[in-house]
């Protein structure tokens, strides 16, 4: 059994009992998953989905995180909602090192993704995930708010099962490990580097 | 309204100097235009907008058009003497047209509520010659619309209040409208590349070694 685990009989025994039992780790995950606060920004057709599912019909107040914050340093999670143009990749890069850590990313819709309809385009970027590391992906063009509601869920799994301490330690908690990525420069035919090679690497051609 | 003749006919006799064409439109909208003149433009303007019976007070759109160096083909009826024979033959001559950037701008009327009618400027050339006039100072409207056509075709406006990029950043130097442009080679793999993207595929990676080529796989 690894570290800050316990064993489910012995917790439904003890439970049984009228003792509950738990851990430092379970209950700061629990904490963090349930209150996340995302960043309050769209850029696009996505932005309307994203405040779409805000909203009392889809409600994601309903997964705590309803509070979205118009500053980077208050907010848990960006949701790149949109199409980022070249001209906008710097400005997102900055919002993202200007927030606090933990801090985690949803890169929403086919254009956060990879570029989308406009993946052949002289000015939108291919993807998000070319400056800063993203934790889920959405396709969609747009994603209905319930898939935007599966992504957040899919996060909420994903910072259950960060560990606060071994190896495999949560990036956060890791002092190596970076926290903020260098912003791209605007240069004369195209952002200067297109990408950051410690983050992103394209994917090469295979040929059999 | 009046025919572009009419208007075309009253505009030269205001405007003492200025020379106005009509291009003919023969695709199924049939829409011509009026190719003003260059130095006469911001006159021209100013009487379309202000005449009482014209009043194009709303300009709608503004937009920039790429020509490059083209050669169209005519055949001619020329006299020559076939066989001790004076004859008319049909002969092709190739003409060559040098390139040129042109804004386009569409106006209605809100007082009339008639329109559109188009209007062309045409450049001198596509380098150092791609100036034209702005009409800015007589359709408030045209301040983006020509800002994006100096973005994106890299028309000079003369007389724009206020002419910067304004869709891509201030340090970009290409025009990526305009048909020669080049984009910079950032080709990423694509499952199923074809026409444009397959050449900028083959253009990306280097050609595939012969005997890679004949082995079987």
């Amino acid at each position: 059994m690894g570290e800050g685990q316990i064993d489910e009989a012995l917790r439904t025994e003890l439970q049984r009992q009228g003792v509950w039992v738990t851990s430092m780790q379970e209950l700061y995950n629990w904490g963090r998953k349930n209150s996340i606060w995302p960043l309050q920004f769209g850029l696009a057709c996505c932005a309307i989905e994203m405040i779409a599912t805000a909203a009392s019909r889809y409600d994601i107040a309903r997964f705590g995180g309803e509070i979205f914050r118009p500053s980077p340093r208050q907010a848990d999670l960006m949701i790149v909602a949109g199409t980022v143009t070249k001209k906008m990749a710097p400005q997102i890069v900055r919002l993202y090192n200007q927030m606090a850590d933990p801090k985690y990313v949803i890169s929403m819709g086919a254009c956060a993704i990879s570029g989308g309809p406009f993946k052949q385009g002289y000015n939108v970027l291919k993807g998000i995930d070319r400056y800063i590391p993203v934790d889920v992906y959405i396709p969609g063009c747009p994603p209905r708010p319930e898939a935007l509601l599966h992504a957040f869920m899919e996060l909420q799994r994903k910072i259950d099962e960060q560990k606060l301490t071994g190896a495999d330690k949560a990036a956060h908690l890791d002092p190596e490990e970076p926290s903020e990525f260098p912003v791209p420069a605007f240069g004369k035919h195209d952002l200067e580097p297109p990408a950051n090679p410690d983050v992103f690497q394209p994917p090469e051609l295979k040929r059999v | 309204m009046e025919s572009l003749e009419q208007i075309k006919a009253r505009a030269e006799a205001a405007i003492p100097g200025a020379k106005i064409d009509i291009v003919p439109n023969l695709g199924p909208a049939n829409q011509p235009s009026l190719l003003i003149d260059n130095e006469h433009a911001p006159a021209i303007a100013k009487f379309l907008r202000d005449d009482p019976t014209l009043r194009l007070d709303f300009c709608s759109n503004v937009t920039g058009v790429d020509w490059l160096d083209r050669v169209t083909k005519k055949t001619v009826k020329v006299k020559k003497v076939v066989e001790g024979e004076e004859k008319e033959v049909n002969e092709p001559i190739e003409e060559r047209i040098p390139g040129y950037l042109e804004a386009v701008y569409h106006l209605f009327s809100m007082a009339h509520k008639h329109g559109p009618i188009t209007i062309r400027m045409r450049t001198r050339d596509r380098g150092e010659g791609a100036r034209l006039p702005s009409l800015t100072p007589v359709w408030r409207s045209a301040e983006f619309q020509e800002r994006e056509i100096f973005d994106l075709y890299g028309i000079r406006f003369d007389g724009h209040p206020d002419l910067r990029r304004i869709l891509m950043w201030d340090e970009f130097e290409d025009h990526p409208m305009r048909k020669d442009y080049v984009q910079p080679d950032d080709f990423e793999w694509e499952p199923t590349p074809h026409d444009d993207v397959l050449a900028r595929a083959k253009q990306h990676y280097a050609p595939r070694p012969a005997e890679q080529e004949l082995r079987p796989s």
